[in-house]
């Protein structure tokens, strides 16, 4: 194995970072706010909602994302409606049509997650809350999403984890993120192997540093709020 | 929802073939996952400081990079091997691995992590008065292993199986890219030649979703099966 070869891969590999860190941050920005959507689609007892929701979340996470990002890749482009709307301009681009799909897919499975979330707050904090005479949105804004979101971090961390992950296939329409890179590096040099560590180490970085960032979070939100804490404040008070 | 309309007809009976493939490469995937699985987890229960490293940093590594870039690794890896090897006996030119190889072994190592967390969870699930009850009727070592220990892992391990089993077949799609010709090659070719991308990826979206639910469906039988006797 060649160290100088390792080392200057993971340099040329460093440009790549910037593009695979921009689709795994927007996809999830655009993912969740279409998952807030389904989540409460899914709990608000309302069949007109709920089935769609249902549905979407059914097919989105019962099919490859690879499938999902070449039907709006190659699938969209096949109508001569799309092609002359005022989208085509963004959905030609494999730039955004890889953020489309990413967002779409993520937005099913973190759709779970925040319904799991909402699901978990006990009703009697929700009963606590309308007995102070507070309003539903209002209800949902300072009591059911912060308890949720507290609630649903650690699958939802897992999440942004698998989104960096996922966009490793933008590489297969094109994307020249990291691990599309790595592929032309790969057949241009027949060195699989020290490109894959490079490549590898630069993933694991990420996923480490996410991993963090995600407990450090979990452990300001926990803080503040878990049971332990309000006893050893109510001793010192 | 009727495939036979949305693409000509001539291409169903080739992506059923594709389907068909893409379940062989899953299975063999799955199945290589689970020994790398069933060895990640003993090491990691039983293992000495060295063994159980080699098992985290397994998990860990896996976990953390794409299953794509470990697809490139095998694909292009085991073909510069091989090639190196044929190379060494005198041989000239560039010998390509077989895909269906390089490709369960890529799956198969990947959800290997996976399979290692579910058989740990599942092994520590087991609650102890079990194995005591076994070791105070007298049994040995290997029949604890054989009739305790394997039927009460896989009996918790199931969920967690089924789960890593729905990962593996939308993750055999990523194969496509080594040359074998599964459901999502076999769509790419109907698609570029007949020139109706929309029409074949729909159907092949709902192939697979047709092939996740029937799974999902038998793996509630399953579940069942093997939690006869259980109480809940």
């Amino acid at each position: 194995m060649d160290i100088t070869f390792i080392f200057s891969t993971l340099i040329t590999l460093m440009a790549a970072v910037p593009l695979t860190l921009q689709l795994a941050a927007l996809s999830v920005l655009f993912g969740t706010a279409i998952a807030v959507g389904l989540a409460l689609a899914r709990t608000s007892r309302i069949a007109v909602l709920d089935i769609p929701a249902r549905l979407y979340i059914f097919c989105f996470r019962g099919t490859p994302l690879l499938v999902q990002i070449f039907l709006i890749y190659y699938g969209l482009g096949q109508f001569s409606g799309i092609r002359s709307s005022f989208l085509w301009p963004l959905l030609r681009e494999p730039y955004w049509c890889a953020i489309l799909a990413l967002a779409l897919n993520t937005a099913a499975y973190s759709a779970e997650i925040i319904r799991g979330g909402l699901l978990s707050v006990a009703t009697g904090q929700i009963e606590a809350a309308r007995a102070c005479g507070m309003s539903r949105t209002m209800i949902f804004r300072r009591i059911a999403m912060p308890l949720a979101v507290r609630q649903a971090l650690p699958g939802y961390g897992n999440e942004i984890i698998n989104m960096v992950k996922a966009t490793a296939l933008a590489s297969i329409i094109t994307m020249m993120e990291i691990t599309g890179v790595a592929a032309k590096l790969i057949s241009e040099t027949y060195r699989p192997l020290e490109v894959f560590i490079a490549a590898g180490a630069i993933y694991l970085a990420i996923t480490f540093i996410l991993t963090r960032v995600v407990m450090i979070l979990e452990g300001r939100l926990g803080q503040r709020l878990s049971p332990s804490d309000l006893t050893t404040l109510g001793d010192a008070g | 929802m009727n495939s036979i309309i949305l693409i000509p007809p001539g291409w169903f009976p080739a992506l059923m073939a594709g389907a068909w493939m893409t379940i062989l490469v899953a299975l063999s995937g799955f199945f290589i996952g689970s020994i790398f699985g069933v060895l990640g987890a003993w090491a990691k229960i039983s293992g000495g400081r060295a063994v159980r490293g080699l098992a985290d940093g397994y998990t860990t590594v896996l976990r953390g990079v794409p299953d794509l870039l470990v697809i490139y690794l095998f694909y292009f890896g085991s073909s510069v091997l091989i090639t190196s090897l044929f190379g060494l006996f005198g041989g000239h030119g560039f010998v390509s691995f077989p895909g269906f190889l390089a490709g369960s072994l890529a799956i198969g190592i990947c959800c290997g992590a996976q399979h290692t967390e579910v058989f740990r969870g599942a092994y520590q699930a087991i609650a102890t008065g079990e194995l005591e009850a076994a070791i105070a009727t007298g049994m040995s070592r290997r029949v604890r292993f054989r009739r305790i220990i394997v039927p009460l892992t896989l009996r918790h391990a199931i969920p967690g199986l089924g789960n890593v089993w729905q990962v593996v077949l939308k993750e055999s799609a990523l194969v496509s890219v080594t040359g074998i010709v599964e459901l999502m090659r076999q769509t790419q070719v109907g698609a570029g030649s007949t020139g109706l991308p929309f029409n074949f990826y729909v159907t092949a979206a709902a192939i697979y979703l047709a092939i996740s639910s029937v799974s999902s469906w038998s793996l509630h039988f399953a579940e069942r099966y093997y939690s006869r006797g259980a109480r809940i």
